[in-house]
């Protein structure tokens, strides 16, 4: 079984959030990049997978569309364990276009895993997208995952409950928390025999755009907090039901 | 031309992320000039269905197929495609829940259209269709631009409300074609939470941080929680710890919730936890921390001890609801 786990480039979580002068995109100086959380955790627990005992899979492959500076990325994934990576070599416009790249090289892959969301412009959408231009499933809310045979074995997050679910491959697994528990993080010998795996790099294929951001804007700041003493609980409660109205 | 809105259930009821997709859709359809058309997957009864009249829908097409209750992304999304093109939808409106965030990206690609997901508000042009979205976890709003003569939007949570407006509502049964091959999920085993308030339906969510100390300490969190109706939530270090479940954690990695009030208590406001918690309307904190970052998201604070703050919270909750 061939495992390709998706890969966003975004920023650090606790980047200070700006935009240019005209507010038409991020300002990304001195800004560090990282895997995104939940396909961090996602390349997490293709690993647990590889490595567990009668595996059956064979090889993991991590894929990214960007431009060159987001091959950093793409190695420190190779550092944590991935077998080859695959960079798409263009700007992503939108979740479409980013789909319709990876879609060009996602045949042949047995489980696919994609993060719930990108923490940056948090589009929940590309896993979805790929999946059906693949035209197989996919499974979303992922929070936990098995492999029995050619058929994975899923525990997904429902409106109030979880679920467990069978489904044979190939299949997209949209992950969420839960997927696995702490990240990894890449160790000296790991980030030594990156530096030797392979890195394919790949020509994007022409795509419409059919979403674009205008521009941004921050939330407008906050009034001040209204402050109580340690004894005024009760005058704090009230303060909600005849003033700010939510009791 | 038609709004279609896919409202969702979990055994044959709608939830209210349903209904206020129905509001926002019915909204767009009257700035467009164009029907509110409902559309609902799987077996949910006449009554249930009636309720859709109170948001504003014109008519509901309802499947009563048993099958779609496996929650199979991918059949869905087929039979929205074939709902969408019967009714003529020049934009589809999905809650942005587990199941809308699933369905909606392969929707967009069936119907060729631009799909907009975390939309905060209405449309603030028709042509061109411009709309707003969260980006960088609620920290900024992106004014987006769909180019696709069909739009796909998901509706981030409690962003635009519940609207009444009474219709007369035609319910059509309709035949969304999909056969047995179409369906591909095998559904094994399945856990329902019940008797909690679901964060995500929850008004009112009261959370607590690492500063409670232990989790033996959370029944006071539980007992303000069950005096106003809320939910119960806690930042990631509680839920890592093991002292609350993981599906009560909140923030840039767990639920990102909006309700018309939030209480953190005992937490400290770390930009990934704020991230999933700043859009609620109303704020309070209790830290014993001044400058606890948490202040500086808050409209209601009291710095102090959390132990000392919280049984007055709570009698002053009782006094108001007694
Ligand atoms: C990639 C990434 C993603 C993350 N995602 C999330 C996320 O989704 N959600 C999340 O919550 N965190 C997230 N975090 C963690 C985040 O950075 C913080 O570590 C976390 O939110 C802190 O939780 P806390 O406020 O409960 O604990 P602490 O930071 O330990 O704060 C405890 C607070 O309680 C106060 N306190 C202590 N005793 C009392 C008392 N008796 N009375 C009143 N106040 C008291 C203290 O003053 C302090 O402010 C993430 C981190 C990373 C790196």
């Amino acid at each position: 079984m061939k495992i390709l786990v998706l890969i966003g480039n975004v920023p650090d979580t606790t980047t200070k959030i700006k935009f240019n002068a005209d507010k038409t995109a991020f300002d990304a100086a001195g800004v560090q990049w990282i895997i995104n959380p939940w396909d961090e955790l996602a390349l997490t627990r293709a690993m647990e997978l590889k490595e567990a005992p009668g595996s059956s899979i064979e090889s993991i492959t991590v894929a990214n569309v960007g431009r060159q500076e987001t091959e950093a990325t793409l190695r420190k994934a190779l550092a944590i364990g991935a077998d080859k990576a695959i960079r798409v070599d263009a700007d992503a416009q939108d979740a479409f276009y980013v789909a319709n790249q990876l879609a060009q090289i996602a045949g042949g892959f047995d489980l696919i895993f994609a993060g719930v969301e990108a923490s940056d412009y948090n589009g929940a959408a590309v896993g979805g997208m790929l999946a059906e231009l693949l035209g197989i499933q996919s499974v979303s809310a992922v929070s936990g995952l098995l492999v029995e045979g050619n058929s994975i074995k899923i525990t997904r997050e429902i409106e109030g409950g979880s679920q467990t679910v069978g489904v044979v491959t190939p299949v997209v697994a949209i992950v969420q928390k839960g997927i696995a528990k702490e990240p990894r993080i890449p160790a000296m010998r790991g980030i030594m025999m990156a530096r030797s795996k392979p890195l394919e790099v790949v020509n994007p294929v022409a795509t419409e755009t059919r979403v674009s951001f205008v521009s941004f804007d921050l939330p407008p700041a906050k009034a001040n907090c209204k402050k109580f003493t340690e004894e005024q609980g009760k005058e704090l409660i009230n303060a909600l039901r005849e003033e700010a109205k939510v009791l | 031309m038609s709004v279609l809105i896919y409202v969702d259930n979990t055994d044959g009821k709608f939830k209210k992320a349903g209904f206020e997709a129905a509001s926002y859709g019915a909204a767009i359809a009257q700035q467009a000039g164009m029907k509110a058309v409902a559309v609902s997957l799987g077996k949910v009864d006449a009554a249930e269905l009636q309720k859709l009249a109170n948001y504003g829908i014109n008519n509901v097409m309802s499947s009563a197929d048993e099958r779609f209750a496996s929650m199979d992304n991918q059949a869905a999304a087929k039979a929205l495609a074939v709902a969408a093109i019967q009714c003529n939808a020049e934009i589809i409106v999905l809650a942005h829940n587990n199941l809308g965030k699933a369905i909606a990206p392969r929707l967009s690609v069936k119907l060729q259209a631009g799909l907009v997901t975390n939309v905060t508000g209405l449309p603030t042009s028709l042509s061109p269709f411009t709309v707003n979205k969260n980006v960088f976890t609620g920290k900024a709003v992106g004014h987006t631009t769909i180019h696709t003569p069909v739009k796909v939007l998901t509706l981030s949570y409690n962003s635009f409300g519940l609207v009444e407006k009474t219709t007369d509502l035609v319910v059509e049964s309709f035949d969304t074609g999909l056969g047995q091959a179409d369906f591909g999920l095998n559904v094994e085993q399945t856990q329902q939470v019940t008797g909690k308030i679901l964060l995500s339906e929850a008004e009112i969510v009261v959370a607590g941080g690492r500063g409670m100390k232990g989790p033996e300490n959370w029944s006071g969190i539980e007992e303000l929680a069950s005096v106003l109706g809320a939910g119960t939530a806690c930042s990631r270090p509680v839920s890592d710890e093991g002292w609350r479940p993981h599906g009560e954690h909140v923030g840039q990695t767990g639920k990102i919730i909006a309700p018309n009030l939030y209480f953190a208590l005992g937490i400290s406001g770390a930009i990934q936890h704020l991230g999933g918690v700043s859009g609620s309307k109303v704020i309070v904190a209790v830290n014993k921390d001044p400058d606890a970052p948490i202040f500086e998201a808050a409209d209601y604070g009291i710095v102090g001890d959390v132990m000392k703050v919280l049984p007055q919270f709570i009698e002053a909750a009782k006094e108001l609801k007694g």
